[in-house]
């Protein structure tokens, strides 16, 4: 059986491609997933969308993500309330007149692209949002649209949809081998042995991805970060944005469903490549640095319970954006990783564009600064607003 | 029975019918059942649901129990739902 596309991986980005190549009816379509849907970095993620970035770039980027969260329920046929879409803002507080300074900047460069974020002096903070305790505060941003989307529903929807457009989805098939010739790739092979032959592949394995490109030679400079997360018991709906620090690392946004879901940047950061090393246990050190800040952000919430900790791979590149596009030594073999801890916020917003990219049609947006060779060149893609 | 009566998850409001609903729907997994329904993310952790529901998928894809597919890392800290307060460190010193 030989296939049009193969996509390999199973997250946000894998599905959401996945859809749009169907949806442009580019053929029979096959994506192949170790364990489940959702099962690596996608359903391990904070849940937040925002626009409120730094670079033109990522900003005009994300405002197309959010329109098409926006549109999302409607257009996978999905349940509205489970794709959870909740645009409550982020807060993006500063914690130095430095910081103030530098939001404000990037507040003009969102402005000129009509993302309409709010300027807060620490008293407007207060007024508008009493439960955050803006002590240490000199102003923070206020972008309404930014918010949550639930990740498993969101991917679960864009699988479904795939599969309505004829995309065969195989949960459990761990592809272990990129299969090429001199030609260009020639398709997978799997643990079980067998082969598989396509006339494009794309990788969209997260932090896998560095160990499966090892596997025809390639060195893509990708690796995976242990990053902790918590979320409390459910309680009634009592606060709507997403709270963060881009310098203090924490982010806190109560989800629809009730609970409070939070995490910080790790301590110590390990550069993990090969799959073997990846841990993804919790720590009990990020239940005291959290719970301190919670304290500390939002004390009318200390009392909440917590109910479970988890921690959950960022896959991250020396710049930290994606890695995305066609391989230039290996005709047909195409790669979409290395979000970086925003691969599920991304997730919608570039799959149209990939799908175009992997047709050869024209770009509706410009990414191809997210090539791979950009390493090489020394073209990296700077963006300041990013936590941890 | 009726399995709309039967209760397989307190927290989040769960039946019997909804499990077997969602494994006919092809989420055979704890794990994406946990995702689907959110059967075991609520204050219990799990610790009412689980094996039910591990006997169900068990029944379902006919092995058994201790043959289901089941992450290392999905039994999550902590124990019990447990406040903040508990872990201030500048409070406990």
């Amino acid at each position: 059986m030989t296939y049009d596309i193969i996509i390999i991986g199973g997250g946000i980005t894998g599905v959401s491609i996945a859809y749009e190549l169907a949806k442009k009816k580019a053929g029979k379509i096959l994506l192949l997933e170790k364990e489940f849907l959702s099962a690596g970095s996608s359903g391990s993620c904070a849940a937040g969308i925002r626009a409120q970035f730094g670079s033109e770039f990522n900003i005009g980027l994300m405002k197309l993500a959010l329109e098409k969260f926006e549109v999302l329920a409607e257009e996978l046929e999905y349940p509205a309330d489970r794709i959870g879409l909740w645009q409550g803002g982020y807060l993006v507080m500063s914690s130095s007149q430095t910081e103030w300074e530098s939001l404000k900047a990037r507040v003009t460069v969102q402005h000129r692209l009509n993302v309409m974020t709010e300027v807060l002096t620490p008293g407007e903070v207060k007024y508008r949002f009493p439960d955050v305790n803006v002590d240490g505060c000199f102003g923070a941003t206020y972008h309404s649209k930014d918010g949550h989307a639930d990740p498993f529903y969101t991917v679960f929807a864009y699988g479904k949809a795939a599969e309505r457009f004829g995309v065969e989805i195989r949960k459990r098939t761990e592809v272990t081998e990129l299969v090429r010739d001199d030609q260009g790739i020639k398709g997978v092979r799997l643990a079980d042995g067998g082969t598989i032959e396509a006339k494009q592949v794309l990788v969209a394995t997260g932090a896998w991805t560095h160990h499966l490109m090892k596997t025809i030679g390639l060195d893509i400079p990708l690796w995976g970060e242990r990053h902790e997360i918590l979320i409390t018991e459910p309680v009634e709906r009592v606060f709507s944005p997403m709270v963060i620090s881009f310098s203090l690392g924490y982010y806190i946004q109560q989800r629809p469903h009730g609970s409070f879901i939070m995490g910080l940047p790790p301590e110590q950061k390990h550069r993990w490549f090969d799959p073997a090393e990846f841990d993804i246990s919790p720590t009990w050190g990020f239940l005291e640095r959290m719970s301190d800040t919670v304290h500390r952000i939002l004390p009318r919430f200390k009392g909440l319970n917590i109910v479970r900790q988890w921690a959950g791979l960022y896959e991250i590149t020396p710049d930290s954006h994606h890695i995305i596009g066609p391989i230039e030594e290996v005709p047909g073999l195409f790669i979409a990783a290395g979000g970086s801890g925003h691969g599920f916020m991304y997730g919608p917003g570039l799959a149209p564009i990939m799908a175009e990219w992997m047709l050869g049609q024209p770009l509706s947006y410009d990414i191809t600064r997210l090539n791979y060779q950009r390493f090489a060149k020394g073209e990296l893609v700077i963006e300041p607003a990013v936590v941890g | 029975m009726n399995l709309k009566d039967v209760i397989v998850c307190r927290c989040e409001d769960l039946t019997l019918e909804d499990v077997r609903k969602a494994i006919a729907e092809g989420y055979t997994s704890w794990d994406e059942l946990k995702r689907v329904l959110r059967i075991g993310l609520g204050p219990c952790g799990g610790k009412t649901c689980r094996l039910l529901v591990l006997r169900e998928l068990a029944n379902h894809l006919m092995l058994s129990v201790d043959q289901v597919n089941y992450r290392p890392t999905v039994v999550r800290p902590p124990l019990r739902s447990t406040s903040f307060e508990v872990f201030l460190k500048e409070e406990n010193g």
